[in-house]
């Protein structure tokens, strides 16, 4: 079978992937479908520990179960808040909206 | 490892998951990149079916791919740039993709046996095992005894649920268009 590090080595890829988008990209959908993939990435680790370290208790899987109702609920709250800022000012880019900032 | 079936169908899932992450951050139609975010999903499908588990890999596609990469497309659609063709990558791109390389370095160095290899000793854990023991063929139904047992999980389960209605409701609450001004005087 696969060795354990590898599932862990592609999530830590996605995950890097993911991080680099969160902190590269200046519209904010493509920032929420980079967090997407970073919570998939923890996704795949879990599952992967699951599988290979404690196969008979479903903790895992059930872990992994919450982490994707946190990431639809995540999802939508943040795609409701960017529909609202689109409809003020027209654009979603994530470094036009610093009305906040210093 | 071996060159089994498995390790290969391994290979092909990671690198369209792989693919898929690498598109969705550079590609420069918005649209692209959330059908590219499909095809990254649709991987992490395919790597949770080869993990035995495939219950997560159905609620994957039914919710990840059918349902918030389907929302995901629409606030695209709902919110098109009026500004032609902006620059896709901030001003510090370069920095964070160094960032992102050397924390992607420091997981690979810790998860993977390549320090041990290097000669370095007590650096990172041991995750090299290749056989783990079998699945049993009702975990999901042990995994739906878990998630109401009260011993167990039916407390997270339960509010995991009020988190999602929450979370709906408010959304619904934020699009919304709230009242209008030949409203106002009628009820509240």
């Amino acid at each position: 079978m696969v060795p354990l590090w590898m599932y862990l080595v592609v999530a830590a890829a996605l995950f890097s992937t993911g991080l680099f988008g969160v902190l590269s990209r200046r519209n904010a959908i493509a920032i929420l479908m980079s967090i997407e993939l970073m919570l998939n990435a923890v996704n795949i680790n879990l599952v992967a520990f699951w599988r290979y370290n404690t196969p008979l208790d479903l903790s895992g899987q059930a872990f992994a179960a919450f982490v994707f109702v946190v990431a639809a609920a995540e999802v939508s709250v943040g795609l409701a808040l960017i529909i609202g800022i689109y409809r003020k000012r027209q654009s979603v880019i994530a470094e036009d909206v610093n009305m906040l900032k210093w | 490892m071996e060159l089994t079936a498995e390790s290969i169908v391994f290979l092909i899932m990671s690198a369209i998951t792989l693919g898929g992450g690498l598109l969705v951050v550079s590609a420069r139609n918005l649209f692209h990149a959330g059908l590219y975010l499909m095809v990254a999903l649709l991987g992490v499908a395919g790597l949770f079916v080869l993990l035995a588990a495939p219950f997560l890999a159905g609620v994957q596609v039914v919710v990840y791919i059918g349902a918030i990469a389907i929302l995901i497309i629409l606030a695209i659609m709902l919110t098109p740039s009026v500004t032609q063709l902006p620059a896709i990558f901030n001003r510090q791109w370069v920095l964070n993709l160094a960032l992102a390389a050397f924390l992607f370095v420091l997981l690979v160095s810790v998860v993977s046996p390549i320090m041990g290899d290097l000669g370095v000793d007590d650096w990172g854990a041991d995750f090299t095992e290749e056989n783990p023991a079998d699945v049993p063929a009702d975990s999901i139904v042990k995994l739906g005894e878990d998630l109401v047992d009260p011993d167990k999980y039916m407390l997270p389960f339960e509010v995991a649920s009020v988190l999602l209605m929450a979370a709906l409701i408010g959304a619904v609450l934020l699009v919304s268009p709230g009242k209008t001004k030949t409203d106002e005087g009628d009820e509240d």
